[in-house]
């Protein structure tokens, strides 16, 4: 399926209600030619997942500013995991601390994006890092 | 990858998403919004296997409430213990090709509800294929057991009335602030309607637009027994109700549930709406096929050099259209 547009999740998992950033995200992927599911804030990790089976995505895009991304995120990827849903590209946006960062990869988060972060730079970053469907 | 691989892998996800795996048919909807080869194959097994869902179209302008409407039937159909599948469309950009599909935003209390099936679409610049894409979309999911399929369509404005149309029961959600009777005068998405749903009734001014929406579609109505065979508009039934409130949608689940097509309709396929839809999607899979073709023809024997002539005047269209379509029946023969 040569030119499916890239498909791409955009949600907020827990309690913060700050969603300025994933929506200018949301509309910046838009101008760079992706799909995006906008799903909003109070998400639970159930939600997102079942959001991601049933949308198909190609990218699991978090942003998370209340802290509990070390509790939230390793829940979503493992999660989908259990879904089987192993080739889909799981990132993070938000205040996320550096030293937690490695934390977040060893689950299985694949990039995280910190504040000062281009559109530009994660659209490239999605494009370089989406596995291409055989389909 | 070969075609019979192809095959093989599009119907092993279709008996995958009919034995109740989620994440089969979110692969399955995405061939068919992709119009693959895999998806061709899932449909020639699951179309027979469809036909026992009630095809519901929700319509309606921009801002309306069509989503929040779509979330508040599927929360009493949840409440009655139906299952229910959403395809919700969202527009694409015709300049990027990107879409923002925002739909789910109201409907994520559903998401983790293992009845409650919702997949967002972006219309893809897909000229007459939506409608196929959409049907497709609508039969894979009736035929893994969602008894009522609700299509929620993009924003419309007074003439896309093709995605709605095609649906067993079309739905037009309406704000309160619609505008004067005039607007109920006029042709387009109104006349496609079997249900008017005045949306935000908990707000001022409802009542009076459910009643001037009333006053207006019935304009006429007298005529109808003596027009014969000549095509009359529908009489749309005008309801209110406040997704919000939570008045009304028990009330308008109910009249979409009255417009269920019969079984005898399914089974002789004699169903007006069920004929409409076959139609579109035959005429629309056809010109797929074609424009597949076409462009195999253009690889082959170069449009390029064809366009360029007609835009020199050198040849003209007519004949070169003739000529491209020789070309077309030839390589269908292969």
């Amino acid at each position: 399926m040569a030119g499916r547009p890239i498909k791409v999740l955009i949600a907020k998992p827990g309690l913060d209600g700050h969603d300025r950033g994933a929506k200018v995200l949301a509309r910046g992927l838009r101008d760079e030619g992706f799909e995006v599911v906008y799903t909003g804030i109070r998400q639970t990790p159930e939600m997102i997942v079942s959001a991601a089976v049933q949308e198909d995505v190609d990218v699991v895009g978090l942003s998370i500013l209340s802290g509990a991304h070390l509790t939230l995120l390793p829940r979503i990827t493992g999660l989908l995991r259990d879904q089987g849903m192993t080739d889909v590209l799981v990132t993070a946006g938000g205040i996320i601390p550096h030293e937690d960062v490695p934390v977040l990869q060893e689950a299985g988060v694949a990039a995280v994006f910190g504040p000062g972060t281009s559109i530009g730079q994660v659209a490239d970053y999605l494009r370089a890092n989406v596995k291409p469907r055989d389909a | 990858m070969t075609g019979l691989a192809v095959g093989d892998q599009g119907r092993a996800l279709a008996a995958a998403a009919r034995a109740g795996d989620r994440r089969a048919l979110g692969r399955l909807l995405t061939e068919v919004e992709g119009r693959s080869p895999a998806a061709r194959a899932a449909l020639v097994e699951l179309y027979p296997l469809a036909g026992g869902a009630h095809l519901v179209g929700i319509t309606g302008p921009p801002g309306a409430g069509k989503s929040t409407l779509v979330t508040a039937l599927v929360a009493a159909a949840r409440a009655q213990g139906r299952s229910v599948a959403v395809v919700a469309i969202d527009p694409s950009s015709p300049i990027t090709g990107g879409a923002i599909l925002g739909d789910r935003v109201r409907m994520q209390q559903h998401a983790a509800d293992d009845g409650v099936f919702i997949r967002s679409m972006a219309t893809r610049g897909h000229a007459g294929g939506l409608a196929v894409a959409t049907v497709d979309a609508a039969a894979v999911l009736d035929a893994c057991g969602f008894g009522l399929v609700l299509i929620e369509t993009v924003g419309t404005g007074q003439g896309e009335v093709e995605v709605a149309a095609l649906a067993d029961t079309t739905v037009v959600v309406q704000a309160p602030e619609m505008g004067d009777e005039v607007q109920a005068l006029k042709a387009g998405l109104l006349e496609v309607a079997d249900i008017v749903a005045v949306t935000k009734a908990d707000r001022p001014g409802a009542d009076q637009a459910a009643a001037s929406l009333r006053a207006m579609l019935t304009v006429g109505a007298q005529h109808d027994r003596v027009a014969g065979d000549r095509p009359r508009p529908r009489r749309p039934e005008v309801l209110l109700v406040s997704a919000v409130g939570g008045t009304g949608v028990v009330e308008l689940l109910a009249a979409i549930d009255r417009r269920t097509p019969t079984a005898e309709d399914s089974a002789s396929g004699r169903g007006n709406a069920a004929r409409v839809r076959a139609e579109a999607q035959l005429v629309g899979l056809v010109m797929e096929r074609v424009r597949d073709r076409l462009s195999g023809v253009a690889a082959r024997d170069g449009l390029a050099e064809a366009v360029r002539a007609v835009a020199a005047h050198e040849s003209d269209p007519y004949t070169t259209a003739e000529r491209l379509l020789a070309g077309i029946m030839v390589t269908s023969h292969e």
